[in-house]
């Protein structure tokens, strides 16, 4: 199977500061990839730059066997690329429905639509509420605004305007990490049904346990490079977190 | 925008009920958590007061003088509206409108530009200062209360030099236009109320029914999750400023209509008059809150204490006073709702 999308011998300085020292990435079609790291091993930075947030200073990216050059998150997310954010990334005044397709707004057809501006709202709620039926997140009404919603639910809102719009790959940065036990459990489930729908997901999280009971392979960022990929089932977690911290060497050799 | 709340009817009908009444306390609490609600209901115990206090109150002819009274202040309001709805300030607002009609009223006296010309090179002028305040609130990034504060001092001072400090008198017809007034019934009613109120019309669609207006709240709310999102916020925030501008310029040709003089003098504290009304309307200080209509509502309320104290024969000093006590019970309100919220 040929990776959806690949990264080569990136590199991203910051001074004297190398935040990715010839990192590699690798994205199968309709798996979760996991990517763990150390603080400073340069996993938000990789993830920057596939998401589009940063430009690399060397090395190459590949979506579907294409090069491709993000200059910002808008082209990735041209290309198909959607990402959710740890921060809970919503407008908590505005309604589900308005936080779906914001940015991305629906107008009427014809001339109210073109002259007039006018928003087709009924079809963005008929829109927002299949999409939020399909990823099974039960809330009752899309004109609700997004305050009054749970963090784990605000967090559904947001995974949901992804997979409503990502053609190819959804990535998550830490979708769990401002949410409770629970919520964050709906979080993980949320991340299981994007996959059933065919999306692949990159998901960043330093909650090991999580990482592996979701993932189906593990990306192992260490020093600015992947320094392993591991089956959920091959290694156990202290093997992984040994690896992470350089206590055991990884499996793959660096491509110069 | 809460309009919609469908549930599939299924289940005993007890449960149907329960739920209905449910249904019920949840319109109660949505209507009373329409913006809107508030300065409305305050508004019209302001009339209800002023009615039964006076005879002279409940005219046409009263009612129509207290519109026109707002009607510069209302317009500004309306630019000030959209710049704090993004979570910005604009202090510059009162100074912009005045430089604005000296531009104005200076070039067809003495600079033989034709009045129409003269009025669109006034709301260029102005619409040129939002874009400088948006330029350097979103380029600079520096806050807005400080760019605006630079620019009001700006604007004051380029009034006074541009004017030599003379009013200018002797305007042409078409400058004083919007002060004339045409019969409604038996009432007079000032051009110029009728453009502020349908400037607020046009606002109210923009803001309520366009993405554009969408976006203006989500910036206002979360501007990182409206970046994220796509929506381009430094465009956003340069056209509301620009915008803003525009309208001051209006709001200066509508004090030029009602004062028929172009005053150097003019305007030096609309700028919180308009923030004033603002925050009577309901328009939360903090962005991303509130509706523009609530400060049409805003803006009467103090016009309609104005005018009924006056009527009244009370002192106008109290008027400022019971302003003052307004603006602070509703910045109040407004922390609070937002603390429940948290």
């Amino acid at each position: 199977m040929s990776p959806i999308l690949e990264a080569h011998g990136l590199v991203k300085r910051y001074g004297h500061v190398t935040a990715l020292d010839g990192a590699d990435f690798e994205l199968l079609p309709g798996e979760i990839l996991a990517v763990i790291g150390d603080n400073g091993a340069g996993k938000s930075t990789l993830i920057k730059a596939l998401s589009g947030a940063l430009v690399p200073d060397e090395g190459r990216i590949l979506l579907d066997g294409r090069p491709v050059h993000f200059h910002s998150p808008a082209d990735a997310r041209r290309a198909g690329i959607e990402t959710v954010y740890q921060d809970l990334a919503v407008a908590p005044a505005l309604d589900i429905a308005a936080n779906l397709f914001l940015g991305r707004e629906v107008r009427r057809k014809g001339v109210l639509g073109k002259v007039f501006r006018l928003l087709d709202t009924r079809r963005m709620q008929s829109e927002a509420d299949a999409h939020m039926r399909d990823l099974k997140i039960g809330i009752g009404s899309m004109s609700q605004a997004v305050e009054t919603l749970s963090g784990g639910q605000r967090q559904g809102v947001a995974v949901a305007r992804s997979a409503a719009f990502a053609r190819h790959v959804v990535i998550m940065d830490e979708p769990t990490a401002a949410l409770g036990v629970k919520e964050s459990g709906m979080v993980v489930d949320l991340i299981r049904e994007v996959r059933e729908r065919g999306l692949p997901v990159i998901l960043i999280s330093h909650d090991i346990p999580t990482v592996f009971d979701v993932a189906d392979r593990i990306h192992i960022q260490r020093l600015g490079r992947r320094v392993a990929v591991v089956g959920p089932g091959d290694v156990d977690m202290a093997e992984a977190v040994a690896i992470m911290t350089g206590a055991a060497p990884g499996n793959t050799t660096r491509r110069d | 925008m809460p309009e919609t709340t469908s549930t599939e009817p299924s289940g005993p009908a007890v449960a149907d009920r329960a739920g209905r009444s449910r249904d019920a306390a949840a319109a109660v609490a949505r209507f009373a958590a329409v913006p809107t609600v508030g300065p409305l209901a305050a508004l019209l115990l302001a009339c209800l007061f002023f009615s039964l206090s006076t005879d002279r109150f409940l005219t046409g002819g009263n009612l129509s003088l207290v519109v026109q009274q707002v009607m510069e202040v209302g317009t500004l309001a309306v630019g000030q509206t959209v710049v704090i709805l993004t979570a910005g300030i604009d202090l510059s607002n009162g100074a912009v409108m005045a430089f604005g009609t000296i531009v104005m009223t200076r070039l067809a006296v003495g600079g033989d530009v034709p009045a129409p010309l003269a009025i669109v090179i006034g709301v260029v002028v102005c619409a040129a200062f939002g874009a400088v305040n948006g330029g350097l609130v979103t380029m600079a990034r520096l806050p807005s209360f400080i760019v605006t504060l630079g620019t009001l001092n700006i604007a004051f001072a380029l009034t006074h030099i541009y004017s030599h400090e003379q009013t200018v008198t002797g305007l042409p017809k078409a400058l004083t236009a919007l002060g004339e007034t045409f019969p409604l019934g038996d009432t007079d009613v000032t051009y110029g109320s009728v453009v502020m109120l349908v400037l607020f019309a046009v606002a109210w669609y923009v803001l309520r029914f366009t993405a554009a207006g969408r976006h203006v709240y989500a910036v206002g709310d979360n501007p990182e999750a409206a970046r994220l999102t796509g929506v381009s916020t430094r465009r956003l925030l340069i056209t509301v400023y620009t915008v803003a501008g525009a309208v001051y310029g209006l709001a200066g040709l509508l004090l030029v209509g009602r004062t028929t003089v172009g005053d150097p003098q003019a305007g030096q504290t609309d700028n919180l008059d308009s923030i004033t009304a603002v925050v009577l309307g309901g328009v939360s200080l903090f962005g991303g809150r509130g509706s523009i209509v609530g400060v049409l509502f805003g803006a009467l309320i103090v016009g309609v204490i104005r005018n009924g104290l006056q009527l009244m024969g009370v002192a106008s000093v109290y008027q400022v006073l019971i302003t003052g006590i307004l603006v602070i019970l509703a910045v109040g309100v407004d922390r609070l709702a937002r603390r429940r919220r948290q």
